[in-house]
C-alpha cells in the first residue's frame, strides 16, 4: 500500500475508531490484496510506512467477498467483466487466510 | 457477513489500476451501505 493510503488509512482511524472503519479492495492478484489486507490488519509488513508496527486491526475485504450484497445489476456493471481475467478464487482465498493468520 | 454490518461504518476503498478501480468500487458499496470517506486507485506496478 502507498505511503499516502497508509497515512489516510491511520489518521481515518484514530479519528473515527477501528471498530467503525472498514477497508474495501478491488487488486488484481491475490499476493497484493494480501499485503494490504495484512497492512491495515497487522501493520506496514515492508516497514516503509506510517502504519509500520501500527496493529490496527480494521475489518477488510476483497470487493469480490461482498458480490452477494451488492446490487446485481451494479455488480454486472462494474465487477463482473473482472472476474474473467482475474483469479477471484486465489484472491478470496488470500484474504481468508490473511484474516485468520493475523485474527 | 450481512449488509448490517455495513450500515454505520465509515468506508475506505483501496482500488487498483490493473484489477478494481476505485470508482467501480464505490458504485458498489453505494448499494451496500456505509458512508464512504475515500476513494482511491492504486498502482502496484
Amino acid at each position: 500500500m502507498d505511503m499516502a493510503n497508509q497515512s489516510r488509512i491511520k489518521e481515518t482511524a484514530e479519528k473515527y475508531g477501528t471498530d467503525n472503519v472498514v477497508v474495501v479492495l478491488g487488486g488484481a492478484e491475490a499476493e497484493s490484496a494480501g499485503l494490504t489486507a495484512e497492512t491495515v490488519i497487522n501493520g506496514d509488513p515492508t516497514y516503509a510506512g506510517p502504519l509500520t508496527n501500527v496493529s490496527l486491526h480494521l475489518p477488510v475485504f476483497h470487493i469480490f467477498e461482498l458480490k452477494d450484497l451488492i446490487d446485481p445489476q451494479v455488480y454486472e456493471d462494474q465487477i463482473s467483466m473482472m472476474e474473467m481475467v482475474v483469479d477471484m478464487d486465489a484472491i478470496i482465498e488470500e484474504m481468508e487466510n490473511i484474516r485468520q493468520q493475523f485474527s | 457477513m450481512d449488509k448490517n454490518f455495513f450500515q454505520d461504518k465509515k468506508i475506505c476503498i483501496l482500488g487498483d489500476r490493473d484489477g478494481i478501480p476505485g470508482p467501480a468500487i464505490a458504485e458498489c458499496m453505494q448499494t451496500i451501505g456505509g458512508e464512504i470517506l475515500f476513494t482511491s486507485t492504486e498502482c502496484f506496478v
